[in-house]
């Protein structure tokens, strides 16, 4: 058997397996992180949520892909048809492609590559283009402007995303993820790097594009953003793609931050139990601070960003630099 | 083999959508097509054993430079007509130039040498046992770090310049004062009156600009709208 996975053939044959037994987890979750927001959302608000379709609504989630499969895809007649069938896609496809390097335990990764950090930073930088592109292409003022906001955005918080990896980067010395994880082996970075900690997580949310920076969809103010134009499957990709853009951010905060695969206060492990229970516990704050707080004024937005995100991020930066070269704990590089 | 392969596939991408950002009608494929190339030069990279350049280019130029293009691009109104009839017009002096940037580059590529351990090291991009990030990082901050901090300052320039040139100060435009929203009270804003029956609410009345009475007072609320602050606040509720 390990002759045959050994073969080009019988390699492909093993990236293929590697990536369903990812992938179909994930959509199953994404599926359900669905039900989830709409069950803590009515908690939070003192209601029941869904829960007619099947025992305490669990089996709302598949109702309403079937409905999103039944119903008619309608495009606009302006719209530019290439690009507007193709955002959707690209949103979901990137939402996809970056669980590759995300090892969920230790050595299951598809790709245990280098750079993975850098890989994931890449990705998610991408995630702007499907909603751009869907905003330009549907030829709609509120999309165009749903497209802009989001475009600016992202890049904005960017910004301060990278100089908050940087500072993790170099109290671990390497960019390859299982490196990151193992590195938290005493001590997990959420503790010393605490402010990088929460600015990440913030930022995480405007990448996302969830509540309280969901400007992009805005629906009190510009329909319903971006999307106002798409129906059926195309609305449903971008839906999917924007849950599974949730559990990658929730994924990456795990690894950068929360231990990844490491269990806390020493208690034995399961596999990728401790990392999915974490990226769960990510996807449920994600989904309370949408219940708690209010959306941002698009001013207020960028001031965040760039006033307070950006230079908080560099002076912590510095200062973790300077600490570790005065205290001696800089890591060693292999092969410097 | 299949590096070869790869290799020619993500040429000829790279070839025909540089080709096509030229030719496009459309603006905004010009920048898709370009994002397009950016993304096989990448791939190149990656080819080439250099994965910490193809990471940076798409961070970098896909990532935040060309979406500021499409940004700009989208925004523009262009009358392709306009442009298109031009063409002709313009042709002389854009060949002119071409021509000159043509004749340039070959007299450098001409005069070009080639250092003689050049062609070994061309097999070799990255030393064996050294990541690749690594390797370009020991390059950049040890023996190039005097030029890579120039070149940082440079930029630098060219940012706080864009900025000078952009920045105006419009004076129709609101600024809020981040520090006085959130120094903001409760005293400030709201007040807890015991209203006595019949007297009705023009007694209260005082413009929000002066200073409300303590809260903690003990004294009925009464004693302080007669008093402290009297017939001015008075007079203004009149006079709207």
């Amino acid at each position: 058997m390990n002759d045959f996975f050994a073969t080009t053939p019988g390699y492909v044959i093993l990236t293929f397996a590697q990536a369903l037994a990812i992938l179909v987890p994930l959509l199953i979750s994404v599926a359900y992180a669905t039900y989830v927001e709409r069950k803590v959302l009515a908690a939070i608000q003192i209601r029941k949520g869904p829960n007619v379709v099947g025992p305490f609504g669990l089996w709302q989630p598949f109702a309403d892909a079937l409905k999103m499969i039944m119903k008619e895809t309608t495009i606009p007649s302006g719209a530019n048809r290439v690009l507007f069938l193709m955002a959707p896609m690209l949103t979901f496809g990137l939402a996809m492609i970056a669980w590759a390097v995300i090892p969920v335990n230790a050595g299951w990764a598809i790709a245990d590559i280098n750079v993975g950090v850098l890989y994931l930073f890449a990705i998610s930088s991408l995630g702007v283009y499907g909603i751009i592109i869907a905003g330009w292409a549907s030829n709609s003022k509120y999309a165009f402007m749903g497209g802009l906001r989001s475009a600016a955005q992202m890049v904005s918080y960017e910004v301060s995303m990278g100089f908050v990896i940087v500072t993790v980067l170099i109290c671990v010395g390497s960019l390859n993820l299982s490196d990151i994880v193992l590195a938290q082996s005493r001590v997990w970075f959420c503790i010393p790097l605490f402010p990088m900690f929460i600015v990440f997580f913030i930022s995480a949310l405007a990448e996302t594009n969830r509540s309280p920076f969901d400007l992009a969809e805005g629906e009190s103010e510009i329909v319903a953003g971006f999307f106002v134009e798409y129906s059926a499957m195309t609305f449903a990709l971008f839906f999917l793609g924007e849950y599974a853009n949730m559990f990658l951010m929730s994924a990456l905060t795990t690894i950068l931050f929360l231990g990844g695969w490491l269990p806390p206060l020493g208690l034995p492990q399961f596999g990728p139990l401790w990392f999915i229970l974490k990226v769960w516990f990510g996807i449920f704050v994600f989904i309370w601070v949408r219940g708690t707080f209010p959306r941002y004024r698009y001013d207020q937005l960028m001031r965040l960003g760039w006033k307070v995100f950006l230079p908080l991020s560099l002076l912590y930066l510095v200062l973790t630099a300077g600490a570790l070269m005065a205290f001696g704990w800089l890591p060693s590089v292999p092969g410097t | 083999m299949i590096a070869s392969i790869a290799f020619y596939v993500f040429a000829a991408i790279l070839l025909v959508s540089a080709a096509m950002v030229v030719t496009a009608r459309n603006p905004v494929h010009s920048v898709l097509f370009l994002i397009l190339s950016f993304f096989n030069a990448a791939a190149l990279f990656l080819l080439a054993g250099a994965e910490f350049l193809a990471m940076i280019l798409v961070i970098v130029y896909v990532g935040a430079v060309a979406v500021l293009f499409l940004f700009v691009v989208m925004m523009l109104d262009v009358n392709f007509a306009e442009l298109r009839g031009g063409f002709q017009r313009y042709l002389p002096v854009g060949a002119t130039v071409g021509a000159v940037l043509f004749v340039e580059l070959a007299l450098v590529l001409g005069g070009w040498q080639i250092a003689p351990d050049a062609g070994q090291l061309r097999f070799a991009p990255q030393p064996p046992d050294v990541h690749n990030t690594a390797a370009l990082g020991r390059l950049i901050y040890t023996d190039y770090v005097l030029l890579f901090q120039i070149a940082g300052l440079v930029l630098m320039v060219a940012m706080i310049g864009a900025i000078v040139l952009t920045l105006r100060e419009r004076k129709t435009s609101r600024h809020q004062s981040i520090a006085a929203q959130v120094g903001r009270d409760v005293r400030d804003t709201l007040e807890l009156v015991n209203m006595p029956l019949g007297v009705g609410v023009s007694e209260f009345y005082r413009p929000l600009v002066e200073q409300p009475p303590p809260l903690h007072s003990d004294q009925p609320v009464i004693a302080h709208a007669g008093g402290g602050h009297g017939d001015g606040g008075h007079h203004a509720a009149e006079k709207r």
